[in-house]
């Protein structure tokens, strides 16, 4: 376990060098360079030729790249164009919003889809298998923001439901430990900050979930009908054994393997999604952060990003893979 | 007797019927499939609809999608909007234009979106795969070399979320329905590579082409006639589902400010993205062009869905 | 009375915007406690079903039983879902087909042993793993304790056969049923399997229905033996009686397609022509005559009833059945030690492995194979028994054995070649010798 999980640590290292040689050249590569990318389109000729001797812009570039890796490796990603603070802080500062909201939305879509996948499948051509699956090829194809949008107006604005942005009640003097409000509410016992924040998550959260859960929904509903015609299954029932422990030991365990993958793999896509949430709502993580960034080409942020998001991703595979072999005896290395 | 020669010419019929197989072409099969599969049918009528609208469009169109005709109507400062009306059906936009030319024009702009950067997607994502594909069955250790490293930064490319990677695009291009259409179709490269890479590997591994390779077929001609052809149809399926994607990829950014910014050529993405700064006074026009990219999408996802089942050899009976 | 006695079972399989299909067509026959009875057909002619369909194992929608099963008095098809459960298992058992497809994956072997246990027997921790260690060790599982933490994908495919068999014996079961459970696995692998299942039923009394389409596991291991074509029995006799005087011309042709290793070389190998039919049903006749070579007006005459045209207990689902001469077995009883190939793993493991295999029930099993040559020659003789043998006229006849009417082209297809017929001088002798074999055996 331990090699398998340093040898695919080793692998990584060339996807991230690889990466950051992309995200170099596209710094060279767009209008005015690294220097305008540094200083914004506001800077005037006098500053840019300044930053480009500072930042060595007149010297090979693989010693520029060399430069780059090394700001990179000490975390150093610049400074936001719009805030003037390092982009690395202002990412600290964000990333907990996002998380919270994006692991919310992915238990959301776990909680739901799972049971309504597996049931769906059940009861094949029921009315719950007809309404999930065509639910969920809708959902599929609505835009996440105009979800967003429908489901702020109709529950926020029109039913007043829910909050319609932020994350907290303004004027709500929660105690911050982790940055998680509602864990934060949890921890220090306040727990109408905690419901306070919790109810600021909830359409937010359905919004992002909406992609996670149409393709949970399908894929539980696929892997649980090929399971059920196994012959294994068969077997289970030729025992006599309880239903329970047919369903549960022999037909989820197995169905389930598969969506464990996907699940993963949404994890990594939900911060797209967070992007176009987080802006609708108004919900000051990195998302909300990254649209203005991208209207302001706060390229620092957005080159800061990347390679964050990328690290992300092949991270969440990592985990993905390793799970996968605890649960399947069939990949596991001996 | 009649009789009995009848029953003589049933046997006989029925004996005939013995030897004889009804097969079937895969090809055939799978598209029988498909004209019985409900969601097929829906799919491809939703498509043809949408595809007529976008090529007559511009010619049915009952005003000009850029005449601000009804300009005085119209204060979006003071929420004063002009809903459905006799001449205007769909009412008229922030600009006092007529929302259902603007529709009926904009459906082109998304087709040429949708179909440019799949096929962009496709073209060169197949170009990868087969090359990787072809160089990992085929072409011995120096050929999985290849494909490793080919496939590495194929990984990579899927590691970026395709928001970003459609807003680098967008940085170093410009914005532009070009810099939308190259950015959504990067973003498909990888997802066609690796599934063609994938089915074409699964191919080479089968005994057809070990057969092939022992009666001295030539490498190229195993892999172009033989192996490509029968690992497409997943990656045809994947295309009828990636113009849906598309298509909503497209509107995502045309709403993060990086769509077309012409507006004498009117686009569902950029409609959308203009009409959520008046969503509280006037919500149907964002409505409109949202409701017009979800049953497009909504079309290629039925079809390619459909597809997907008809082509399953799992579900064949 | 017997332990299982099924009568005119049928399944249908009904689909929307599809022809319904019945894969069971009235199938009957009984299984005796401690007794030993084969199914036999080719793929799709609905053993596999008549299996599941006694397990209660059929999907419940889009499926219809009919017909009874009575398993020591109970209605099998009349228990509530958890009375079937109780009896899954603990009375009722299933060996399958596949054995790597037929374990869980992800759950290790242990687990899969004790849950039956503690399902029937109430055994819990250590109680049960011990005893499943007792039931790995029983079906020959070497190094019980380590293999009951190993996953099905760490055994080998004779052995993850032997655990399917050590959970469907685990609680004793009154009746086991096997679905071809050697087909997958390797010939020596096979006779061991068969061997195993042999010991236990030998052992525990427990009676076994064995679906198969390997004739030499029948010859090895059953008593009674049911011949299933398109999901009606054609013929049902005792082992002996029915590789002795294979009646139903299915059942005659099924036998002679087995290659002979005393055939002459280049002798032609005889197949039954085609695959099953689903064109032509019951109700119109006989499902077999468009593969028939002895097919006449009469087959399409409605469905034909079971008779008992040669010995009581004998049955035959035949218009037109195949009648040797009662002497015609002793030209094979002469040849007797040149046993077919394709029975003789069953031979073999049979009579040996049986704690009763003595010198006197050896014998009969090989005289029995053989006269599966010796039945044959009356079915292509055109004058012997002019009678019985069928004719049809060759308009009717578009296929390639259009010359089935001439004897001489009917010699190479049907069972016994020119040869044994050429040979007349046996015959006298043969009466007596033949005559008594399935009368020994049916004893």
């Amino acid at each position: 376990m331990l090699r398998l999980v340093v040898r695919r640590l080793l692998q990584l290292i060339p996807t991230l060098l690889g990466l950051s040689v992309l995200l170099f050249l596209w710094l060279h590569k767009l209008p005015g360079g690294p220097a305008a990318a540094m200083l914004g389109e506001r800077a005037t000729a006098a500053d840019r030729i300044r930053i480009e001797r500072a930042l060595g812009l007149d010297q090979p570039l693989w010693v520029q790249y060399g430069r780059f890796l090394k700001r990179l490796g000490e975390l150093d990603l610049g400074t936001s164009t719009q805030t003037g603070q390092p982009v690395w802080e202002e990412f600290v500062q964000r990333f907990p919003a996002t998380v919270e909201l994006s692991v919310f939305a992915m238990l959301l879509a776990i909680a739901v889809g799972i049971p309504l996948g597996y049931f769906a499948a059940r009861r094949r051509g029921g009315w719950l298998d007809v309404s999930a699956v065509s639910g969920s090829l809708l959902g599929i194809c609505i835009p996440v923001f105009f979800l967003a949008f429908i489901l702020k107006a109709i529950f926020a604005v029109n039913l007043g439901w829910f909050p319609s942005f932020g994350r907290q009640t303004t004027g709500l003097n929660a105690t911050e430990v982790t940055g998680f409000y509602v864990l934060d509410g949890l921890l220090t016992g306040e727990l109408d900050a905690a419901w306070d924040a919790l109810v600021h998550l909830v359409l937010p959260a359905m919004a992002l979930a909406s992609i996670p859960l149409a393709i949970i929904v399908r894929m539980t509903r696929a892997s649980v009908l090929e399971v059920l015609g196994e012959d294994y299954v068969r077997t289970a029932e030729s025992k006599g054994l309880h239903r329970r422990v047919v369903r549960g030991r022999h037909v989820l365990r197995n169905a389930l393997l598969p969506v464990v993958t996907v699940i993963g793999l949404l994890t990594g896509s939900l911060l797209s999604g967070a992007v176009l949430t987080e802006s609708v709502f108004a919900f000051g993580g990195i998302g909300s952060f990254l649209r203005t960034a991208i209207d302001a080409r706060d390229y620092p942020v957005l080159v800061g990003f990347i390679m964050f998001i990328a690290l992300a991703y092949v991270v969440l595979n990592l985990l993905v893979d390793l799970a996968y072999n605890l649960i399947d005896p069939r990949v596991r290395v001996h | 007797m009649s009789t009995k020669t009848d029953k003589i010419d049933r046997l006989a019929e029925l004996t005939a019927q013995t030897e004889t197989s009804t097969g079937h072409s895969l090809a055939y099969e799978a598209f029988r499939r498909l004209r019985a599969s409900k969601m097929a049918v829906i799919g491809a009528c939703i498509i043809a609809v949408f595809v007529v609208l976008a090529v007559l469009g511009p010619w049915i169109a009952p005003y000009s999608p850029t005449a601000q005709a009804w300009r005085g109507e119209v204060l979006p400062a003071q929420s004063v909007f002009v809903g459905p009306r006799g001449e205007n059906w769909l009412g008229l936009d922030h600009l006092g234009r007529d929302e259902f030319s603007r529709m009926l024009v904009g459906a082109r702009q998304t087709l040429l979106v949708g179909v440019v950067s799949t096929l962009l997607g496709f073209t060169v994502g197949c170009l990868i795969g087969v090359g990787a594909g072809a160089a990992a069955t085929l072409g011995g250790r120096l050929g999985r070399r290849i494909d490793t490293v080919v496939m590495r930064f194929i990984d990579m490319l899927l590691a970026l979320p395709s928001l970003l990677l459609a807003v680098s695009v967008a940085a170093v291009l410009g914005q532009s329905l070009t810099t939308v259409m190259i950015a959504v179709g990067v973003v498909q490269i990888p997802i066609f590579a690796r599934l063609l890479r994938g089915a074409m590997l699964a191919q080479g591994g089968s005994d057809y082409v070990l057969a092939s390779q022992a009666l001295g077929v030539r490498k190229r001609r195993i892999v172009l006639g033989h192996i490509v052809p029968n690992s497409l149809s997943p990656v045809i399926v994947q295309a009828t589902l990636s113009l849906a994607t598309a298509i909503i990829e497209a509107a995502a950014l045309s709403y993060l400010g990086l769509g077309n910014p012409d507006a004498a050529v009117p686009e569902w993405g950029v409609m959308l993205a203009q009409a959520q700064r008046f969503f509280d006074a006037a919500p149907m026009l964002a409505v409109y062009p949202s409701v017009g990219i979800i049953i497009t999408a909504l079309g290629f996802t039925l079809l390619g869905e459909a597809m997907r089942e008809a082509l399953d050899p799992k579900l064949r009976s | 009375m017997p332990l299982l006695s099924v009568d005119e079972l049928t399944v249908t399989f009904t689909a929307r915007g599809r022809r319904d299909v019945r894969a069971v067509s009235g199938v009957s026959f009984s299984v005796d406690q401690g007794e030993v009875v084969g199914l036999v057909g080719e793929s799709g002619c609905g053993k596999s079903v008549t299996s599941l369909a006694l397990m209660g194992l059929l999907p419940k929608r889009g499926v219809t039983v009919g017909g009874r099963a009575e398993f020591d008095g109970t209605d099998l098809f009349g228990l509530g879902d958890a009375k079937l459960r109780e009896m899954r298992g603990s009375q009722l058992a299933m060996i399958f087909q596949d054995p790597l497809s037929s374990l869980n994956p992800v759950v290790p072997i242990g687990v899969q042993v004790t849950e039956i246990l503690s399902r029937h027997r109430g055994l819990k921790g250590e109680a049960a793993r011990k005893e499943a260690a007792h039931l790995l060790d029983r079906v020959g599982i070497p190094d019980p304790r380590r293999r009951l933490k190993e996953y099905p994908h760490q055994l080998s495919g004779g052995m993850r056969q032997r655990a399917l068999i050590a959970m469907a014996v685990a609680c004793a079961p009154r009746l086991l049923i096997a679905d071809e459970p050697t087909t997958a696995l390797d010939v020596t692998i096979q006779a061991q399997i068969l061997e195993l299942l042999k010991e236990l039923v030998d052992e525990e009394g427990t009676a076994l229905l064995m679906i198969t389409h390997d004739l030499g596991v029948v010859a090895g291991l059953c008593d009674q033996v049911n011949v299933l074509y398109a999901g009606k029995t054609v013929e049902s006799a005792g082992r002996r009686e029915l590789f002795a005087s294979p009646t139903h011309p299915y059942a005659n042709g099924l036998l002679g397609s087995i290659p002979r290793l005393d055939a002459p070389r280049g002798e032609p190998l005889r197949p039954v022509r085609g695959s099953i039919n689903d064109q032509i049903a019951w109700a119109d006749g006989c499902a077999f005559a468009p593969r028939c070579d002895h097919y006449t007006l009469e087959c399409l005459q409605g469905t034909p009833e079971l008779t008992e045209p040669r010995t009581p207990g004998h049955q035959v689902r035949c218009v037109n059945p195949v009648l040797s001469p009662v002497g015609a077995g002793d030209v094979a009883v002469i040849e007797a030690p040149h046993i077919v190939t394709g029975l003789e793993t069953g031979l073999e493991t049979g009579p040996e492995t049986g704690p009763e295999a003595g010198p006197g029930t050896e014998q009969p099993a090989p005289g029995a194979v053989t006269a599966v040559a010796a039945a044959a020659p009356a079915t292509g003789e055109p004058s012997g028994e002019a009678g019985t043998v069928p004719t049809v006229e060759p308009a009717g006849k578009p296929a390639p054995g259009a010359d089935v009417t001439t004897a001489g082209g009917a010699a190479p297809r049907t069972v016994t070649q020119a040869r044994d017929g050429e040979e007349p001088g046996g015959e006298p002798a043969a009466p007596s010798a033949a005559g008594e074999e399935p009368t020994e055996a049916g004893s």
